[in-house]
């Protein structure tokens, strides 16, 4: 099922746990450092550098961009790490998380609570989920190196819907 | 007593970073195109065909397989007739990882300390492991292992009443507690005997194994199929999403040891199975 995320934040109750989708549309990258840094900016009241409401994160870390190639290998990363921090993030109004494996149960309550959803991409195969990055823009947090904040504009990104906004989800908890 | 110069060990491991990288090698490549004729769940199979079709792609373009190029891992073979007239082994490998993983684009995943994470910005240092053989030549086999297949290793320290049936346990504990987020299928290395420090490395070592090969010990010959037979039954499956293909093969290597102990160590290697080796 092809699926635009603008769409998706009006209605994301329409994806379902383990639904596949080609998913079109802005992700923001974030991984454990960038977690990390917005979590302690929210503390001490600072403003983050984009706006957290109705986003999508991407768990991942891409590889440096080889020349005349729009983005470098892009994979999820292991999203478990991003545990303690996703609850946070989807209060913040975060609407969707793209990565890869298992969560807590704190998070799959989480999700529900905030009506948010919880997308895999298969991990390891990020050459081939670099074809469908069309625009890939750094966001913040340049010092963190393949841990900043990237912008990428996706076309028909083969996802798996792993948790949806009822807590329902495809893995074993 | 042969003498070579360090260039030539530099430019071969800035070549066998890249490569390793860029290119699955031909074992992994068909396991993997087998596993998609025996494995039976619809969304597994479809991932297994994405594995496949990413080496593809990969091997084409001349990018990386996975955005995480991993940490450097040199296991050397250092001949006792050989020496390197202008330097040593040690900055030789860290001179062409630096040079491999900055020239060819690769993730830089390294940094300086645990706590103060700030990033080395070549990838050094490389993890080097040297073992002194006869001969005049120097055997360098590459390993790129990710971060996350590496986090879901674990070591126990098991006495010897523990026997098989405690070493088993502890491996399939280990695969279906923590290897479902290591990207399955899995390579499984397993370390028994030695001590502490060593079974962790005799764990990683085991991994450089070619898929389909066979341990030169039959007893462990066997235990390798019996535990990759037990591991393909716990329906963790691709991408830890169920299904029968969880690992394609597991790897022993055993060491004597103590008579108060059984330490074993699982190390989890993710199904981009960066291995490259070269001889000089």
């Amino acid at each position: 099922m092809k699926v635009n995320l603008q769409d998706l934040i009006l209605d994301s109750k329409i994806l379902k746990a383990g639904q596949k989708v080609l998913l079109s549309g802005a992700i923001y990258t974030a991984r454990d450092a960038a977690h990390d840094r917005i979590i302690k900016m929210l503390n001490c009241g600072k403003k983050i550098p984009f706006d957290l409401k109705n986003i999508a994160i991407y768990h991942c870390g891409p590889s440096p961009v080889k020349p005349g190639m729009i983005i470098g290998a892009c994979g999820p990363t292991t999203s478990s790490r991003m545990d303690g921090f996703t609850p946070r993030f989807l209060e913040e109004g975060v609407k969707f998380l793209i990565g890869k494996g298992a969560r807590s149960k704190v998070v799959v309550d989480s999700i529900e609570k905030n009506n948010a959803v919880y997308l895999v991409a298969t991990g390891g195969v990020a050459a081939l989920l670099s074809k469908t990055v069309k625009k890939f823009d750094l966001i913040a947090f340049e010092d963190l190196g393949p841990e900043a904040v990237y912008k990428l504009e996706v076309e028909d990104m083969p996802l798996i819907v792993a948790i949806d906004s009822f807590g329902d989800t495809v893995f074993k908890i | 007593m042969r003498k070579i110069k360090s260039k030539t060990i530099i430019e071969s491991v800035e070549n066998l970073c890249a490569k390793a990288n860029f290119e699955l090698p031909v074992d992994v490549l068909k396991s993997l195109e087998k596993s998609i004729v025996f494995e039976r769940g619809s969304i597994a199979k479809d991932i297994l065909e994405e594995i496949v079709e990413n080496a593809f792609v990969a091997k084409e373009r001349q990018i990386p397989l996975c955005q995480d190029t991993g940490t450097a891992n040199f296991f050397v073979r250092f001949g006792d007739n050989v020496i390197i007239e202008d330097g040593n082994i040690y900055c030789a490998i860290n001179k062409g990882v630096s040079l491999g993983y900055t020239k060819n684009y690769l993730r830089k995943s390294i940094v300086f300390d645990p706590l103060n994470r700030k990033n080395t910005k070549d990838n050094t240092p490389a993890n080097i492991y040297i073992e002194i053989v006869s001969g005049d030549k120097i055997g360098i086999t590459f390993l790129a292992k990710g971060g996350g297949s590496e986090n879901a290793s674990s070591l126990k320290m098991l006495t010897p009443s523990a026997s098989w049936n405690g070493i088993k346990e502890f491996v399939l504990d280990t695969v279906n507690e923590k290897g479902r987020n290591a990207c399955p299928p899995l390579i499984v290395g397993v370390g028994i005997g030695g001590d502490f420090s060593s079974v962790g490395l005799m764990s990683k070592k085991a991994l450089i194994r070619k898929i389909g090969s066979e341990n030169k010990n039959i007893f462990y010959d066997e235990k390798e199929r019996e535990l990759l037979d037990e591991i393909n039954k716990l329906n963790v499956g691709p991408m830890g999403m169920c299904g029968t293909t969880t690992a394609l093969a597991v790897f022993i290597e055993t060491n004597p040891v103590h008579i108060a102990s059984l330490p074993v160590s699982v190390n989890i290697q993710c199904h981009s199975f960066r291995r490259k080796s070269i001889m000089i």
